[in-house]
C-alpha cells in the first residue's frame, strides 16, 4: 500500500519533470541547443500567475486561470530570447550556444530577484478541494490534476507533430536541417515556434509545481530546470516520449530513494543513476544510436 | 630566436622577482593594507583557478560546469592532511597543497574517463551532476565534518608561498599547453574527428587536459583552505562554477593572459565598487550574452597579451616615422 | 620560447594588482549603508558588523542590522558609550565566507574596536577563526553552530545554541505533549539543522521516547511527500521540523495533505513562518509548538518599548534576529561602560563577567562564551504566535 502511494508521489512530482522535460527536448532536438534558461522561464511563469492573483480574486475569476497570462508572457519571452540570443548564434560553435543559454538564464533570475526581492514569496492553494479518498489512498486534488494534464498534453503534442503540417516540419528540422532547408521549410519560423511550445508548456508546469508546492522564488528554476534536463537525457534527448518516460522514471526513482534507500544520498544516487545511463547507452533510453558523420 | 628566447628567460624571471619584491617591500613598509591583502590572496586563487579552467573550456573546447566541485575536493584533502599534522608547520603546507592537487587530479581522471567518453553536451551535464554528488557526499561524511563544515585547519597567510605558487601553476600549465601535446589537445578542439584520423589519440588527451585542469583547481582549492581556515561544501556550488567560467569567457577562450587579467579585474571590481553589487550578478549574465553574440572569442581571444611585442611596437614605431 | 611569454603576463598583470592596490585603499570610504564621517576614533567608538544585506539570506541580515541599528540611534541619542557616540559601520557579505573575511580585514583596517557580527553560522565561524588572533571582541547575534566560540576566548554570542534547542525540544514533545514516538526530518546541508536534529535525537533517546522516523531532504528540495508518506505508516505522536520557515511552510503543507497526524514542534527558525503561508495553508500549523528568543507579546516594559520603537522605525514587528542584533548592541555599551574603556582585551573580560538584561532574556556567559538563558517557546493557533511557556 505505502509502495503505491510512493509511487503516485513520484507520478506527481515526476509529470511536472516531464512537462519542463518536453520544453528541453523540443529544443534540442531542433536547435541542438540546451537551453539552460528553460527552467526560469517556469520561474517567470510562477511569478506572473502570483502578481495575476489579487486581479484575478477581484473579478471572483477560478486562480487557476492565471496560467492564461502566465502562458501569454511565457510564449512571448521564450520567442524573444530565440530572437534576440540563439537565433545570431545558430552557426557558432556549441560551446558559445551553451554559454549564451547560462547567460540567459542567470539574467532571468537576477533580473527577477532585483524587482522580487531575493526571498521567496508564498502562493495561495490554487484547487481548493479536499483530497479523494479511496480505501486508505488519500490523493490530493493536485496530484490527479498534475498526472492527468501531463498525460494530455503529451498525447496533444504527439499528433500535433505527427498530424500538422508544422509538426511535421519540426520533425523534419530535427530529422536534417540542411535537407529540410532545401525542402523549403522556414527553418526560422519552426525554430521560433519550437520555443513558443515549449515556454507555454513551461507555464503549464510551473503552475502545477505552485499548486503543489505554493512557493516561488527567483532560483526555484534551476535545480527543477537541471533535474528535467536529467529527465530528457535518461529518455533519449530529442524524443518526445522519451521525455516523458525520462520524467516519471527521474521522479519514481528519486521518490523511491528517498523513501526505501536514504533521503540523505538521494541526490547523489539519482545523479549516479543518470552517469550511468549515460555509460551504458549514451543516447538515452528511447535514443538511437547514431554514427557521427565526417 | 635563441638569443631572443634567453633574453625573454631571464627578464621574464628578473620581472617577477622584481614585483614579488616590490609587493613584499610594500607589505613591509605597511603601504599594502590587510585588506589589499587579503584581496591579494583571492586573486591568486581566481588565476588559478580561472587559467585552469581555460585548459578545459579554451583548450579542449569542453565546457565543465563542476569546476568548483574539483575545487572543493583539493580543499579538503589539502586541509584534512594538513590538520591530520603528520607533517607539521611550512613543509606540511606545501605537501598539502600537492596532496590537493593530487587527489583533485585522481578524481579527475575517475570522471574524465567515463565522462569524455560522451559529446560536449553530456559532458556539461555530468560535471554538473558530479559537482552535485561530491557536495552531497561531503555532507553526508563525518571526517569531512558535514553540514557543520570543516574547522581548525591550520591557517598560512604566507604571501611568499601564494605568489610563487600561483606563478609556478599557470607557468606549468602553459607550458604543458604550448608543447606537443598541448597541441594535441588544441587539435581535438579544432576537430575531433579530423585528429582522430590523424592518430591523436582523442580520448587519452581528452582525459590529459581534463586532469590538468582539475589538478591546479585542486591547488587553487589548498591554498583557499588554508587561507580561509574553515570549509563549508555549500560553497563550491554550481554559482561557484559559473563564475570561474565568466572568467574564462571574458578573458578570452584560449587566452591564458585573458584568463589572468580577466580574473585579477573580476575579483578587484566587486571589492571597488561596492555599491554595485545589487547589480553584479545581472552584469555579469550580460557580459556572458554580450560576450558571445559579439565577441565569442573573449576579450583576447586566443592571443596572449605580450609585454615584448608591445616594447616592439613602442621601440619601432617612432623610429620608423622618424624615417 | 614561447612558454615564458605567460611569466610576462602576470608579471603584466601583478602589476596591475599593486596599481589597484592604491586604489583599494582609497575605497575604504563606508558604504552606502551608514555613517557620517565622523574623523578619527578620537571622539568616536568605531563599532563594525558584518551581515548578509544581499542575496539570499539576506532578510536575517537585514533584521538583524535593523536591531542593532535602532539599539546604537537609542545609545546615542542618549548620550553614547563613555561620553562618545558610537560609529556603527557594517559592510555586506551577501552570506559568502570569502567575502566576509574580506570585509572584516577591511574593517580592521578601519579601526573598529568591537564587530558585531556576522549573522549565519558559516561567514561567522570563518571570520571567527580570523579574529581569534586579533584578540577583537566579537559578538555574534545569531549565529548558532556550537564551534563558532569554542576555543575563542573573544568571540560570543547572544543567541543560544542550536544543541541547547535539540534539548528543549525533546523535553517539550515528552512532557508538554506526552509523546511516545516521535519523528524529526531536517536539511542534510544545513549546519543550522543538522545540529538542532542531532541533539535532539540524543536527547529523546535519553528521555526514553522512540525516534521511528529521521529523515533528511537537500537544500533545493520541495517535495517532501515520500519522506512524510512514509511517516503517516510509523504514526509519530510529534514531528520535528528542524529547518527555517521556509521549509517549514512546505513541509507542513505536504503533511497535511499526505495526512500525517502528528504533532508539529520546531526550532526558532520557525520564526516568520506564519507570514509566509497563505491563509488558506494557516491549518497546516494550527497548534504547532517553536522555541524562540523573545515574544512580541511580551509585557514586559523592555520588551514593549523595543517593539514599538521598532514598529515606529521600520514600519513592521520585529523578528528574534532584530531582537537579537538589538541586544547585542547593548551587551557591548554594558561591557564597554563597566571596562572603563575600549581596550580590547578589558572589553573582551567584561563581557565574560557581564550580568545582563535584555529583550531577549537575562543570561551572563558559560565558559565557553554561549549566553546561559531561558528559551521562550511559542504556539501558533489561529494564525497568530501565542506565549505559551518559559524553559529553562
Amino acid at each position: 500500500m505505502e509502495l503505491l502511494l510512493q509511487i503516485i508521489n513520484g507520478l506527481s512530482i515526476g509529470s511536472i519533470y516531464a512537462l519542463v522535460s518536453l520544453g528541453y527536448t523540443m529544443v534540442y532536438g531542433i536547435a541542438k541547443l540546451i537551453n539552460f534558461a528553460h527552467g526560469d522561464i517556469i520561474m517567470i511563469g510562477a511569478y506572473t500567475s502570483l502578481m495575476m492573483i489579487p486581479v484575478f480574486a477581484k473579478y471572483n475569476l477560478p486562480l487557476w486561470l492565471t496560467v492564461v497570462p502566465a502562458i501569454i508572457l511565457c510564449v512571448i519571452l521564450g520567442v524573444l530570447i530565440e530572437r534576440i540570443c540563439y537565433r545570431p548564434l545558430r552557426n557558432s560553435p556549441r560551446i558559445a550556444n551553451l554559454i549564451t543559454a547560462i547567460g540567459v538564464s542567470l539574467l532571468l533570475q537576477n533580473v527577477v530577484m532585483k524587482i522580487f526581492g531575493p526571498d521567496f514569496k508564498s502562493y495561495p492553494k490554487l484547487f481548493d478541494f479536499p483530497p479523494l479518498v479511496i480505501g486508505r489512498v488519500r490523493l490530493g486534488i493536485n496530484v490527479i490534476i498534475t498526472i492527468l494534464l501531463t498525460v494530455i498534453l503529451t498525447i496533444l503534442l504527439q499528433l500535433f507533430m505527427q498530424k500538422t503540417k508544422y509538426g511535421k516540419a519540426m520533425l523534419a528540422t530535427s530529422e536534417n536541417y540542411e535537407a529540410s532547408k532545401l525542402v523549403g521549410i522556414n527553418i526560422d519560423s519552426t525554430i521560433m515556434l519550437t520555443f513558443a511550445i515549449g515556454s507555454g508548456l513551461a507555464a503549464v508546469a510551473s503552475i502545477l509545481y505552485v499548486s503543489s508546492y505554493p512557493q516561488v522564488q527567483p532560483q526555484m528554476g534551476s535545480m527543477l530546470g537541471i533535474k528535467a534536463f536529467v529527465a530528457a537525457v535518461l529518455g533519449g534527448i530529442g524524443i518526445i516520449p522519451g521525455a516523458v518516460l525520462g520524467g516519471f522514471i527521474l521522479g519514481i526513482a528519486e521518490t523511491l530513494t528517498r523513501a526505501y534507500i536514504s533521503s540523505q544520498l538521494a541526490d547523489a544516487i539519482v545523479f549516479g543513476i543518470l552517469i550511468l545511463v549515460l555509460l551504458v547507452k549514451p543516447t538515452g533510453i528511447l535514443g538511437k544510436d547514431l554514427k557521427e558523420k565526417v | 630566436m635563441n638569443k631572443t628566447k634567453k633574453i625573454s628567460y631571464i627578464t621574464t624571471i628578473v620581472i617577477v622577482l622584481i614585483l614579488y619584491f616590490i609587493l613584499i617591500g610594500l607589505m613591509q613598509a605597511g603601504v599594502i593594507s590587510r585588506f589589499a591583502k587579503g584581496i591579494l590572496v583571492i586573486i591568486a586563487i581566481n588565476i588559478i583557478l580561472a587559467v585552469s579552467l581555460n585548459v578545459t573550456v579554451g583548450c579542449l573546447g569542453q565546457i565543465t560546469l563542476g569546476h568548483a566541485g574539483f575545487m572543493s575536493v583539493g580543499a579538503y584533502s589539502a586541509a584534512l592532511f594538513t590538520k591530520s599534522g603528520i607533517i607539521p608547520g611550512i613543509p606540511g603546507y606545501l605537501i598539502g597543497i600537492l596532496v590537493g592537487g593530487a587527489v583533485a587530479g585522481l578524481v579527475g581522471i575517475i570522471v574524465g574517463v567515463p565522462a569524455l567518453r560522451l559529446k560536449g553536451d553530456y559532458l556539461a551535464i555530468i560535471t554538473l551532476a558530479f559537482g552535485e554528488i561530491i557536495r552531497v557526499l561531503i555532507e553526508y561524511f563525518d571526517f569531512t565534518g558535514g553540514a557543520q563544515g570543516l574547522i581548525g585547519i591550520p591557517r598560512y597567510q604566507n604571501f611568499t608561498i601564494i605568489f610563487f605558487v600561483t606563478v609556478l601553476s599557470v607557468a606549468a600549465m602553459f607550458s604543458i599547453m604550448t608543447s606537443r601535446h598541448g597541441r594535441a589537445v588544441l587539435a581535438i578542439r579544432e576537430d575531433e574527428i579530423a585528429s582522430d584520423a590523424a592518430g591523436i589519440d582523442t580520448t587519452f588527451y581528452k582525459t590529459f587536459a581534463f586532469t590538468i585542469s582539475a589538478i591546479f583547481a585542486g591547488v587553487a582549492g589548498a591554498l583557499y583552505a588554508h587561507h580561509m581556515g574553515v570549509l563549508g561544501a555549500k560553497q563550491f556550488d554550481y554559482n561557484y562554477s559559473i563564475a570561474i567560467l565568466v572568467m574564462v569567457v571574458l578573458g578570452g577562450m584560449g587566452s591564458f593572459t585573458g584568463a589572468t587579467l580577466s580574473a585579477v579585474v573580476l575579483t578587484i571590481l566587486p571589492e571597488a565598487l561596492r555599491g554595485f553589487n545589487d547589480y553584479r550578478m545581472i552584469l555579469y549574465s550580460l557580459i556572458l550574452i554580450i560576450m558571445m553574440l559579439f565577441r565569442p572569442i573573449g576579450l583576447l581571444g586566443r592571443k596572449e597579451f605580450e609585454i615584448t611585442k608591445i616594447i616592439d611596437k613602442l621601440i619601432k614605431k617612432p623610429g620608423d616615422n622618424a624615417i | 620560447m614561447k612558454k615564458f611569454r605567460v611569466l610576462w603576463l602576470i608579471v603584466a598583470a601583478i602589476l596591475l594588482i599593486t596599481a589597484c592596490g592604491g586604489g583599494g585603499e582609497k575605497t575604504t570610504a563606508p558604504d552606502d549603508k551608514k555613517t557620517e564621517d565622523a574623523g578619527k576614533s578620537g571622539d568616536t567608538i568605531k563599532v563594525g558588523g558584518l551581515a548578509p544585506l544581499t542575496g539570499d539570506v539576506a532578510i536575517y541580515g537585514v533584521t538583524a542590522t535593523n536591531g542593532v541599528k535602532l539599539a546604537f540611534e537609542e545609545i546615542n541619542a542618549n548620550g553614547g558609550i563613555l561620553g562618545k557616540q558610537v560609529e556603527y559601520v557594517v559592510y555586506d557579505e551577501k552570506g559568502d565566507p570569502t567575502e566576509a573575511v574580506t570585509a572584516y580585514n577591511r574593517l580592521v583596517d578601519e579601526g573598529i574596536v568591537a564587530l558585531i557580527g556576522d549573522v549565519t553560522s558559516k561567514p561567522t565561524l570563518a571570520v571567527a577563526e580570523v579574529a581569534k588572533n586579533d584578540g577583537i571582541p566579537m559578538i555574534t547575534p545569531t549565529g548558532t553552530q556550537k564551534n563558532i566560540t569554542e576555543g575563542k576566548e573573544n568571540v560570543f554570542r547572544t543567541c543560544y545554541i542550536d544543541p541547547f534547542q535539540g534539548v528543549i525540544l525533546a523535553k517539550l514533545a515528552q512532557k508538554d505533549l506526552n509523546a511516545k514516538t516521535v519523528a524529526i526530518i531536517s536539511n542534510t546541508s544545513d549546519d543550522y539543522s543538522q545540529g538542532v536534529k542531532n541533539t535532539f535525537v540524543e536527547e529523546a533517546k535519553k528521555l526514553g521516547l522512540e525516534v521511528v522516523a529521521d529523515e533528511f531532504y537537500t537544500v533545493d528540495d520541495t517535495d517532501f511527500k515520500s519522506q512524510l508518506t512514509k511517516m503517516v505508516a510509523l504514526k509519530p505522536d510529534v514531528l520535528v521540523i528542524s529547518d527555517y520557515y521556509k521549509y517549514v511552510a512546505l513541509i507542513s503543507a505536504q503533511a497535511k495533505e499526505v495526512g500525517l497526524e502528528s504533532k508539529l514542534i520546531g526550532p526558532d527558525g520557525w520564526d516568520g513562518v506564519l507570514e509566509t503561508l497563505d491563509k488558506s495553508n494557516m491549518d497546516a500549523v494550527q497548534d504547532a509548538l517553536f522555541t524562540n528568543h523573545f515574544s512580541v507579546k511580551d509585557t514586559a516594559e523592555k520588551v514593549k518599548n523595543f517593539v514599538d520603537a521598532y514598529k515606529a522605525k521600520y514600519n513592521e514587528s520585529p523578528s528574534a534576529f532584530a531582537a537579537l542584533g538589538y541586544d547585542t548592541a547593548y551587551v557591548l555599551k554594558q561591557a564597554m561602560e563597566s571596562a572603563g574603556s575600549v581596550d580590547k582585551k578589558a572589553v573582551v573580560d567584561a563581557i565574560k563577567a557581564i550580568e545582563f538584561e535584555g529583550v531577549t532574556g537575562k543570561f551572563k556567559y558559560d565558559e565557553e562564551n554561549n549566553p546561559i538563558k531561558a528559551v521562550t517557546v511559542m504556539k501558533i493557533d489561529n494564525g497568530e504566535y501565542v506565549f505559551y511557556s518559559v524553559e529553562e
